[in-house]
């Protein structure tokens, strides 16, 4: 037996197990960060805010998808309603800042609040919630049957938040002055670039560490393979209805931030064309890659950017896209800039 | 006689008109290989499985270590000790070996809601994970994914994600299937060197690893358990000759 046990199985020399390196990988996806960051700088220091909120808004969708992905991506639960979350953390942001500005309560109980220390965790809460009554249900299901239900969840919020007068209603919920941030001024372009940019990177860093975790492990083989889990002792179900929970959570802070960045939230948010979006940028980038849901904000972006200023048909292209990667690139941009993940 | 480790009373099961498991009754003792064996279709696969819980029987009792696990999860059987392997294996594929065998250790230590530390080089996955896999034959092979092993190394390596459990009992649906001679002799013995730590109730066609294995054989014909005895009342069973060894 000792003879099959490699040398060295003490800890801290673990063996034969390959060395990590930065490689072409690391490498892409270092540039990709490097870029995001210093493109806006550049464009705020020429005098171009356009593009500083364009990269807000990119930053803030790919920030969403990395939470849609932790679910469709690193679970295999193919959400088709994770616009729920954005929304109702867009309308956290919305209706507290409209209570600020009216002195007002909400439903009469809770003063409002234009603090974005606040807003923010009561977002995540809310989205939390909302995740764990809708996924404890959906998650009985699986394949076409959770994509259907979590689409009629959303829809019912869509709904409500439609038939809702209070906050508007359809025409939705302007936020006249942008939540603050103590000692910051969030009214300045690249400041609230910076805030959108350390979300996306808090997103992702979470993410990360969330899956080399135990926790990690066991939503990983939930997804390759829910026997071998449920055989191993774990049961698949609470696994995945936690990472579910996480990943609302963090699609709904990237709503809160929409929400300020556009000075208005409406029931767009919560349409199920936002939570296709997020599914089409998730799969452009890559399924269950750390950086894919940027990769995938950015193909997006530019092509409703680029092409949506030529032809208003600029959806036939990323449809044609879409077609392209799922037929012929599994592994998205990320697959095709960066090769495949080592395994998982 | 030391007390059972496993005890199956009265089970029943039906799919349908179908009777695929009949008022089977069985134990599995401390230290002992006990063999089911029976044509294809007898009901060996769909035992295993209401024994570990992804299948419910309609009557009968399942005991573990003496208490009743018949209403218990899949999970929850594992957890107390109940360890399996499929007859068609089911690993993670694109994972590297180790990993599936680290989340039966990770199950083990009960801490899979820990969401911070790295568990891909924790040596408290990791090496009780190795000595599975040396246990089988397959340290060499631990940061192999799945998809790249041969045959017979799936099968050694569902074995080593059983045994990683520290399990109480093992279930082995025919652990020799396509391994040819060869690696049916290397399994063989690799089975006999764990007698001792776990018993194991194993499903298996190859009668000469049953033969050698088994201290027990029961034979299953239509859900029924027709014999029961050591090697030789097996082999001079005249149902048993005229129903299953065909001779
Ligand atoms: N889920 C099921 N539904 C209906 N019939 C089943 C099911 N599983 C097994 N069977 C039938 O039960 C019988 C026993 O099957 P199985 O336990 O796989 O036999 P063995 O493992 O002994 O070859 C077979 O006739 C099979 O077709
Ligand atoms: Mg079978």
């Amino acid at each position: 037996m000792t003879d099959q046990t490699p040398s060295g199985t003490l800890p801290g020399d673990l063996p034969a197990r390959p060395p990590r390196r930065l490689g072409r990988r690391g490498t892409v996806q270092l540039v990709m960060l490097a870029l995001l960051l210093v493109l806006p700088v550049a464009a705020d220091l020429l005098g171009h805010p356009y593009y500083v909120t364009l990269a807000s808004r990119l930053t803030l969708i790919a920030m969403a998808a990395v939470g849609l992905n932790l679910a469709l991506g690193y679970g295999g639960m193919v959400s088709f309603g994770h616009a729920a979350y954005f929304g109702l953390g867009g309308y956290v942001a919305g209706i507290g800042a409209y209570h600020a500005f009216d002195a007002t309560a909400f439903m009469g109980m809770f003063p409002g609040s234009d603090n974005l220390l606040v807003l923010w965790p009561i977002a995540m809460l809310a989205c939390g919630l909302l995740a764990l009554l809708i996924g404890a249900v959906s998650l009985r299901t699986s394949g076409v049957y959770f994509i259907m239900i979590t689409l009629a969840f959303a829809q019912m919020v869509y709904y409500f938040a439609n038939s809702w007068p209070t906050y508007g209603g359809q025409d939705g919920l302007p936020i006249y002055i942008r939540n603050q941030l103590p000692g910051l001024d969030t009214q300045d372009p690249l400041t609230f670039f910076l805030i959108c940019f350390a979300g996306l990177v808090l997103a992702m860093a979470l993410t990360s560490r969330l899956m080399g975790s135990r926790f990690g492990a066991a939503l990983t083989m939930a997804r390759l393979n829910d026997t071998r889990l449920a055989t191993a002792g774990i049961t698949p179900y609470p696994v995945r209805l936690v990472s579910f929970v996480i990943s609302a959570m963090i699609t709904g802070l990237a709503g809160a931030l929409y929400a300020d960045l556009n000075g208005f939230v409406s029931p767009s948010m919560l349409s199920w064309h936002m939570s296709g979006e997020l599914m089409v940028i998730v799969i452009l980038g890559g399924v269950g890659r750390l950086y894919g849901p940027l990769a995938g904000a950015v193909l997006y972006i530019s092509m409703e950017t680029l092409l949506g200023g030529l032809t208003e048909y600029w959806q036939l292209f990323l449809g044609l896209t879409l077609l392209g990667v799922v037929l012929f690139a599994r592994h998205g941009v990320m697959g095709w800039l960066a090769g495949r993940e080592p395994h998982g | 006689m030391a007390e059972a480790v496993l005890a199956l009373e009265g089970l029943h099961k039906r799919f349908g008109a179908l009777t695929a498991t009949d008022d089977v009754s069985l134990t599995l003792r401390p230290g002992e290989i006990h063999a089911l064996i029976g044509p294809n279709g007898a009901g060996k696969s769909t035992l295993i499985a209401q024994i570990a819980g992804s299948l419910r029987p309609d009557a009968g009792r399942i005991l573990l270590g003496g208490e009743e696990i018949t209403g218990l999860s899949v999970a929850a059987r594992a957890r107390r000790g109940l360890g399996r392997s499929f007859q068609v294996s089911s690993l993670a594929e694109p994972l590297p070996a180790i990993r599936n065998v680290m989340i039966g250790v990770q199950a083990q230590a009960g801490h899979s809601f820990r969401f911070w530390k790295p568990a891909e080089r924790d040596p408290r996955l990791i090496e009780p994970a190795l000595a599975a896999l040396a246990r089988m034959g397959l340290a060499h092979r631990a940061w192999t994914p799945v998809a790249e092993l041969s045959h017979g190394e799936r099968r050694a390596l569902e074995v080593a994600c059983a045994l990683a459990m520290k399990p109480r009992a093992l279930l082995l649906d025919e652990p020799m299937a396509g391994l040819g001679p060869e690696g049916s002799a290397r399994l063989t013995e690799l089975l006999e060197s764990l007698r001792l730590e776990v018993p194991i109730l194993l499903i298996e066609h190859d009668m000469q690893a049953v033969f050698r294995l088994a201290e027990r054989i029961s034979v299953l014909v239509a859900g029924r358990v027709i014999a029961h005895g050591d090697g030789d009342t097996i082999r001079r069973d005249p149902q048993v000759r005229d129903a299953y060894l065909g001779e």
